[in-house]
């Protein structure tokens, strides 16, 4: 579904992505992970035209991305730090994105209804804790129903009910068929979910495997297991 | 009987005998004679051949195009229903060559053209008592020409040309050698100059309208003690031009929107011992431009809305300038030098930012009408672009803050707190 | 655009300084004219209100307002929305908000108190002036990533436009007064936005000084309807000018 060619993206003297080369399925879930300034904010924002790459290309269903906006219908987004314009209440915002987004659809409402998002309408965003704006990142994501979501670290600061209800969301879309793409460091949260491992270190691919070869390749028995042996292992 | 009684007798009698005589000699020869399709005669030049003198020649509607009449007795010509006069572009229409001439209500059109003649539509030649009244001229060479000419009246005449070249144009009404003129209310437009004077003197123009002319609404030379009264000038192509002339009056006239380059209110030239009173100057280019005037009495005139309210050349003597308005002009006086020789007091200067604290009327601080910017613009004209430039308005305040590039002589030292009504 | 520009409008006429701009400006006319009993005099503080004080809060409102903006960009940037759409909405809110206060706080007083013509030229350069600055502003947003280095710009360039272009234009003139430098000089006024409109109104203001002194070129070129026209297509120019290069450098931007 989604392609990646030949991706290579510098800021300054850091090479944050360096000859990328990825195809992304429909109903995998994959796993971006990677030492800390690796590169995988810089390669989801690419994938979303909001960083424009040195070299290569991204496909989107075998379109080139470049100058296109449509394809970004098909996405769901939540940032790692979802940042709003402050002023702007919680019901503006969806308002506003809704109006941007008149899609034809019906609207998942269930995240908004599990976070209790109808009691926040009038808030403004300066006044929400970073949990609570990480929940309206969240509803925003899966509201439109999108092929394919790129969650950002998605649990990072939720409460450990509002990260189930997020993480049994993800499974029940990506059995839905979606595409997802997932960043987190927490690699136990990770267990249930991803299909497919994407291993990125100083801007290059070091990995691309499903969860169960690598398991397999290094005789762990939990992702979390064979990912730790995984960065030992480019340690040395 | 007395001497003296026999003498008054004796005169009594002559006078009885004279008005007698008048009024049968008037009975019998003053007759009208009349002109037209159907009357006497057909055409003006027979009736003036059958006229004798106070004789009244009555000219019916009509065309007529004779060619040159000359009108060479004291007869007055008068039309009735406005017949036509027709010069066919080749004749002066009417030359009076007689005194004691009246011509009324003729429209006289399209006179002959020659550089060398100046044929205008009504010329008269060494003539007294000539009047010449409630005309329409139109698209004439000349209009009312009088040369050596005295105790003559000009007025309410319409004249008009449509001219574009100036040396293709005569002028409106033009006097030359001549004395003791009337030109009373007269619309002059289109032509060279609307009023022409050379050599002539104690005239009254009063109540004249000259506009849209190609040169000067108004324009004399070497014609003294004439005096101008309630006359307006609008929109000629250089104003009015006023040269070498000495003790002119000129009292309650308006000078409006003459623009241009080289294109004033009025143009002093050369002038001396002139008085000018309440005259209004409005949206000139310049209001009054002096060069080589001395003592000239300049009182109670308002100058507004001018781009330059006066300009003063630095061979000006002697002029006293007071009592007068300067409103919302770019710059309210301007001039060419360093040396001042001419008196300001008691004007009211709208740009004046003193204050009155004995409350006579009066500002206690001097005010100094000459800014730097006009000084600058003066040397160097195009700089006019940068005018109201932020720039230039903090040079402006300092300059009137700390007088360097200015005159210090050049001040008004009782200006005045509020405008004069006038 | 029609529905991000609702959201920009919304919110900058909530803005505190937006309003407070309109009532300082409203002040300062009223009082212009109000205490004078001279209208000229009246006028020449609108003009400076025009010339000065509109194009320096227009660009510094706008610098700081897009610099705020940063994460609404952001926001919308991952929704399909095309980028020039964003930026367009941003700066037409901008602009009508700028004109709007601009309008409310000078207009009425002009109206009220000068003739028609002198008012419609007035308020035509100081909305054109204010949108152009909205304009510049944008360009130096773009340019600099650094909020305060993107305000120095800003007012850089208003000082430069507001203050220092006359002033190099009159070393022109002292410099070459002994040259015909009457054609340059109106072509040199053309790289100023602030020097077209400051002429544009002098024309107006000044005309019986304008019509006389400076000669031919100046007087066939801003006197005539055409050079009118091209005065106004010239404005034009510099809204469009700087808002086309600051939309070419932000569709490629890395948010």
């Amino acid at each position: 579904m989604i392609t990646i060619k030949d991706i290579s993206k510098r800021f300054g003297k850091l090479q944050a992505l360096d000859k990328v080369n990825l195809q992304l399925h429909a109903s995998e879930c994959i796993a971006l992970i990677g030492p800390n300034g690796c590169g995988k904010t810089t390669l989801i924002k690419i994938i979303l035209g909001m960083v424009r790459p040195d070299a290569g290309t991204v496909l989107f269903k075998g379109k080139d991305v470049r100058n296109e906006d449509a394809y970004r219908r098909q996405i769901g987004y939540m940032p790692q730090i979802g940042r709003y314009p402050e002023h702007m209440t919680v019901g503006q915002i969806l308002d506003m994105i809704k109006g941007i987004r008149s899609d034809e659809t019906a609207l998942d409402l269930e995240l908004y209804d599990q976070f209790g998002m109808e009691e926040l309408l009038q808030k403004k965003m300066r006044t929400l804790s970073g949990g609570t704006t990480q929940k309206v990142s969240a509803v925003l994501a899966f509201l439109f129903r999108p092929q394919v979501l790129i969650l950002d670290e998605p649990t990072a600061g939720l409460d450990p009910v509002a990260a189930d209800l997020l993480k049994e969301k993800i499974i029940k879309e990506r059995n839905a068929g979606r595409l997802i793409l997932i960043t987190s460091h927490i690699l136990s949260e990770l267990e249930d979910l991803v299909s497919h491992v994407v291993f990125l270190q100083e801007g290059k691919l070091m990995l691309h495997k499903s969860a169960l070869a690598l398991k397999s390749d290094t005789g762990a028995n939990s992702l979390a297991q064979s990912i730790v042996h995984l960065l030992k292992n480019v340690a040395t | 009987m007395p001497k003296e009684a026999m003498s008054t007798n004796k005169y009594l009698r002559i006078i009885c005998w004279y008005t007698l005589s008048m009024l049968v000699y008037t009975n019998i020869a003053a007759r009208v004679l009349e002109v037209g399709a159907g009357k006497t005669y057909s055409g003006i030049k027979p009736a003036l051949a059958a006229s004798h003198n106070e004789d009244t020649i009555k000219v019916y509607k009509g065309i007529y195009k004779e060619g040159n009449i000359i009108i060479d007795k004291a007869v007055c010509l008068e039309g009735v229903g406005q017949p036509v006069l027709d010069g066919e572009l080749k004749y002066e229409i009417l030359s009076v060559r007689s005194s004691h001439v009246v011509i009324r209500g003729f429209t006289l059109q399209q006179s002959g053209r020659a550089a060398m003649s100046d044929p205008g539509a009504i010329k008269v030649y060494d003539a007294a008592q000539v009047l010449i009244e409630n005309n329409t001229l139109l698209d004439n060479y000349f209009g009312i020409y009088l040369q050596y000419a005295s105790n003559c009246e000009v007025r309410n005449n319409y004249i008009k040309a449509s001219q574009v070249e100036e040396s293709q144009s005569g002028n409106g009404i033009h006097c030359w050698k001549s004395d003791s003129l009337r030109i009373i209310g007269n619309h002059v437009s289109g032509h060279r100059d609307g009023i022409y004077f050379e050599f002539v003197t104690h005239s009254v123009i009063w109540r004249n309208i000259a506009q849209d002319n190609l040169r000067y609404g108004l324009h004399f030379m070497f014609s003294h003690e004439n005096a101008y009264i309630t006359n307006y000038f609008k929109n000629n192509g250089a104003g009015v031009a006023v040269m070498f002339t000495k003790k002119v009056v000129m009292i309650n006239n308006t000078f409006e929107e003459n623009w241009g380059d080289a294109a004033y209110g009025v143009l002093f030239k050369e002038l001396s011992d002139c008085y000018l009173q309440g005259n209004n100057f409005v949206r000139n280019t310049t209001g009054i431009f002096f060069d080589g005037c001395n003592r000239l009495m300049i009182e109670q005139n308002n100058f507004s809305r001018n781009g330059w309210g006066m300009r003063l050349q630095a061979n000006c003597t002697d002029n006293t300038i007071r009592r007068n308005n300067f409103r919302g002009n770019t710059f309210d006086v301007a001039t060419n030098g360093s040396l001042v020789l001419n008196h300001f007091s008691e004007n009211y200067w709208d740009k004046y930012e003193g204050y009155d604290l004995n409350k006579d009327g009066l500002g206690d601080v001097p005010y100094h009408p000459l800014s730097l910017y006009s000084v600058i613009v003066e040397k160097n004209p195009p700089a006019m672009l940068l005018y109201r430039s932020f720039m230039i308005t903090l040079l402006d305040k300092t300059e009137k803050i700390i007088p360097s590039l200015t005159p210090d002589s050049f001040v008004d030292k009782t200006p005045k707190m509020r405008p004069y009504i006038l | 655009m029609i529905r991000i520009l609702k959201y920009v409008v919304i919110d900058i006429v909530k803005n505190k300084i937006i309003i407070a701009y309109t009532l300082m400006l409203a002040l300062f006319s009223w009082s212009a004219f109000g205490l004078e009993d001279n209208t000229a005099k009246g006028l020449l503080t609108v003009l400076n209100l025009v010339l000065l004080t509109v194009p320096l809060m227009s660009v510094l409102f706008a610098t700081i307002y897009v610099y705020n903006s940063g994460e609404f960009i952001e926001l919308l940037v991952s929704q399909p929305v095309k980028r020039s759409a964003i930026w367009r909405a941003l700066f037409s809110g901008l602009s009508l908000s700028m004109v709007m206060a601009f309008l409310t706080g000078v207009g009425i007083p002009l109206l009220v108190y000068t003739d028609v013509g002198t008012a419609l030229i007035m308020l035509l350069s100081g909305s054109l002036l204010s949108v152009i600055f909205v304009a510049i502003a944008f360009l130096s947003a773009v340019i600099a990533r650094d909020k305060a280095k993107g305000i120095g710009v800003s007012i850089l360039l208003w000082l430069y436009f507001a203050l220092l272009f006359d002033g190099l234009v009159l070393f022109l003139f002292f410099q070459f007064a002994d040259y015909p430098i009457e054609k340059i000089v109106v072509l040199l006024s053309a790289l100023s936005p602030v020097d077209l409109c400051r002429i544009l109104i002098l024309l107006r203001l000044d005309v019986s000084a304008m019509m006389g002194y400076t000669g031919a070129v100046f007087k066939n070129f801003f006197g005539s309807n055409g050079g009118l026209v091209v005065s106004f297509l010239l404005l034009v120019l510099w809204v469009i000018m700087p808002f086309y290069f600051s939309l070419r450098r932000f569709k490629k931007k890395d948010l």
